[in-house]
């Protein structure tokens, strides 16, 4: 029996073998490979940037420096507000959306599996097809600003992705101030919700924390500026449109999870809370959506990972020169491709990496510890 | 485990690899940005090749995308990965010389150039923007004009104003068009096209010897006659469709032909598709001035193809140059792409009235090279112009904009 038992352990390992070998290479390896070009100089002499064994030389964090604080990388600046902009609206718009969606079909209206396919179906579409059919209806001079003429109004007049407003803008410089705010904010809130949970250490020290933060942000942050010069950065109107098409696209995806989290919830809580004498709307808030909670959370992460690594959807709806609709992946792939700077968009792709990282990696240990726990 | 059929499945594997490179030596891949409106031109060539020699399959690589924006970054990727295309099309100039020759990646083409008698047939002025590090290193088929801007002569007519000649000139007809409801006198389209516009300005605010100046880094763009440039490109600004940068180029040209606006300032591909591919008349149907301030002066630009080291094919490569620089060659492709022979002795007759004029331009006029299409600066700077560009855009601030293009040039080392 033993080394039978043994002899199934080994054939185990050698089927995921491959598997191994061909992640540690083709994702591991190449992600040291990005993290070591980015700390070269590959790009900056002409002369070495596409030669056939190009010769670089070690220069530590400087491309990382230039791109936060040099002064011709504002654009790289402006992608990450944009995509921070970007990715708040568009989770916010996918999990309102999906979860109206998910409660209509809930109540089984009729047609039911009709209008599940209908609000699923843009989800099947690349997001190239999207962006082309996006980028048709958008265009200033028809499509969606045509449509008031239908009702006999004057056709609207906002320019979408040819947009070049700006709002909510701040300085570049005030970025270490308005980040120690947030985190105040953040840790205040952990507090307070501590506090009504009825554990007062963990709420005092958090608000503790949240005060020295704060006093962190108001002391010290504004004598830290990165710049040498003023440089205003906000939300770009012209990815209002991007934003659209974006949850057009993945709500009906928020749908189909919501759903599955809706019809896993045992009748007899429904009717439970029915018989207690709760309407329809104390049975969604009170009941229902707190049981939503983990379903949200995998929502946010599958959704704010696709986000952050937008590239075809904007590509096909504005092109990649479009500074006012530009992301960081476009600028990591202009900067690396057209501009030659290798090292640089290579830093730019481990920015995107870090940021894409601490979203999927709380998540990832939480999952693995209640794997264990389980 | 089924042993036949894992043999079978290794051998049709291990085929796979095996026939491919079986009959490598009859091929010939060449690498371009050419299709659509601008394919006709490259299959006559092509056309042509095979004939003269049938035993050699061509193996035509097109990546669409105005200019070559997306076809360089897959000729990168494939020069990076050691599969270099038989042969490919470049901008000749900085285009070819600061990203392929300075990293050692091309073959020096002068024995080419002399065995065919090139050097005598091409313009001095040519040969010296293909030259560099003692060498010569891409066979020029066509020669575009970049400061064109373009009109329809009977809308002028009927608007009661003549093609400005001077900036000034320019500022105040578009204003007198504004006056008769004309809202955008230009016409202008997406991101690149506003490059392309700007060089035009800067060309007529500056004048040929300072234009010149900027490249060689002896005038800084932060002195105040490169400032002045930016100012006076805002100025013209002014007067194009808000909504440009959803346009494509010909998207920006048909609004001009179709009475939407009375300017555009293209480059003379734009006489290909309204002669070619709308069927106009030229002279009728559109008409054409050196863009404001630039009489006399011929701003161009020239496709070429290099022959990169390492190839697979390079006899069938060498003949396709070959082919490419011969009158036979150059008189085949030009007349349909809508550009003139780089050659000297082109023959007139099988070009139109556009043309012909651009023909004789080209021996009179004084020849600087083009910004936006990679005669005069290498890829590094070209590339983040547009993002000053787009300073320039958001900020209106000809002073900043002037100062990023600077700390460009500074950067990439230009004129060094």
């Amino acid at each position: 029996m033993r080394w039978r038992k043994h002899t199934n352990q080994i054939i185990g390992f050698l089927v995921v073998l491959p598997s191994i070998l061909l992640i540690a290479v083709f994702v591991y390896g190449f992600i040291g490979r990005a993290l070591w070009a980015s700390l070269t100089d590959w790009g900056k002499d002409p002369s070495q940037a596409l030669a056939l064994n190009p010769v670089t030389r070690f220069i530590g964090l400087q491309n990382y420096r230039e791109l936060f604080t040099g002064f011709i990388d504002g654009r790289f600046r402006q992608d990450m507000v944009s995509t921070i902009f970007f990715t708040v609206f568009f989770l916010a718009g996918c999990l309102l959306f999906g979860l109206l969606l998910a409660i209509l079909i809930d109540h089984k209206p009729r047609g039911e599996a009709l209008f599940r396919g209908i609000f699923l179906f843009p989800f099947a579409l690349s997001f190239v097809v999207t962006g082309t059919i996006w980028r048709w209806l958008l265009q200033p001079g028809g499509g969606v600003n045509a449509l008031p003429t239908l009702v006999g109004l004057r056709p609207a007049t906002f320019d979408w992705l040819t947009s070049r407003h700006q709002v909510w803008r701040f300085d570049w410089n005030d970025l270490p101030v308005i980040i120690g705010l947030l985190a105040a904010l953040t840790l205040a809130a952990v507090a307070v919700v501590a506090r009504r949970a009825q554990r007062r250490r963990r709420a005092v020290g958090f608000a503790l924390a949240s005060a020295a933060v704060l006093g962190l942000a108001v002391g010290v942050a504004p004598g830290w500026r990165p710049l040498p010069f003023p440089e205003l950065h906000g939300f770009n109107l012209a990815f209002i449109g991007i934003i659209i098409a974006a949850v057009w696209q993945m709500a009906g995806y928020t749908m189909a999870l919501y759903l599955a989290g809706l019809t896993g919830i045992p009748e007899e809580l429904r009717e439970a809370a029915v018989v207690e004498g709760a309407n329809d709307w104390q049975l969604y808030t009170r009941i229902i959506l707190p049981l939503m909670a983990p379903i949200t959370l995998s929502a946010m992460i599958v959704l704010g990972h696709i986000s952050l690594k937008i590239f075809d959807l904007v590509f096909a709806m504005a092109g990649p020169d479009n500074a006012w609709t530009d992301v960081p992946a476009l600028l990591m792939f202009i900067t690396t491709f057209r501009g030659n700077q290798f090292a640089k968009g290579a830093a730019i792709g481990i920015i995107l990496l870090v940021l894409v990282a601490m979203i999927i990696v709380p998540y990832l240990r939480s999952q693995l510890r209640k794997g264990v726990r389980e | 485990m089924n042993r036949p059929g894992s043999f079978f499945l290794a051998a049709a594997l291990a085929s796979l690899f095996v026939t491919a490179p079986a009959r490598a030596q009859d091929k010939l891949e060449i690498f371009s940005w050419w299709a659509g409106d601008e394919g006709p031109a490259l299959k006559a060539l092509i056309d042509l090749y095979s004939k003269k020699y049938p035993g050699i399959q061509v193996i035509n690589s097109t990546v669409t995308g105005g200019s070559g924006v997306n076809a360089r970054a897959v000729l990168k990727t494939r020069m990076l990965g050691g599969d270099p295309p038989d042969s490919f099309q470049v901008h000749a100039g900085q285009e070819l010389i600061g990203t392929w020759v300075v990293a050692n990646r091309m073959e020096d083409l002068s024995d080419l150039f002399k065995s065919e008698g090139w050097t005598a047939q091409f313009p001095k002025g040519l040969i010296a923007l293909l030259s560099a590090r003692n060498g010569i290193w891409s066979v020029p088929v066509n020669i575009h004009r970049s400061n064109v801007m373009w009109y329809v002569p009977a809308n002028l007519k009927k608007w009661g104003v003549s093609p400005p000649k001077t900036v000034d000139e320019f500022l105040a007809t578009c204003k007198t068009l504004q006056g008769k409801g004309v809202q955008h006198p230009l016409a202008l389209g997406e991101n690149w096209t506003y490059n392309h516009l700007w060089e035009s300005v800067a060309l007529g605010v500056l004048g040929p010897e300072d234009w010149t100046a900027l490249w060689t880094g002896k005038l800084k763009f932060n002195d105040p006659k490169a400032v002045k440039v930016w100012a006076t490109f805002a100025q013209v600004l002014e007067f194009a469709n808000p909504d440009a940068s959803g346009l494509s180029w010909q998207q920006a040209t048909d609004r001009m032909l179709k009475g939407d606006a009375a300017f555009n300032v293209m480059g003379d591909w734009a006489a290909g598709y309204m002669a070619t591919t709308l069927k106009l008349k030229p002279g009728e149907g559109f008409g054409w001035e050196a863009s404001p301030g630039t009489g006399g002066v011929f701003m161009m630009l020239s496709d070429s193809f290099g022959l990169p080291k390492g190839v697979k094919h390079r006899e069938a490569a060498l003949k396709w140059l070959r082919e490419l620089g011969s009158k036979e060659g150059q008189d085949t492709f030009n007349p349909l792409k809508g550009s003139i022979a780089a050659r000297l002795d082109s023959d007139l007759s099988k070009y139109n009235a556009y043309l012909q004029s651009a023909a004789k331009d080209w021996k009179t006029s004084k020849v600087v090279g083009s910004l936006a299409h990679g005669a005069v600066a290498p890829e590094a700077f070209a590339s983040q112009f547009g993002t000053v560009m787009e300073i320039f855009l958001a900020s209106k601030n000809a002073e900043a904009a002037a100062n990023a293009a600077q700390a460009i040039a500074d950067q990439v080392g230009l004129g060094k």
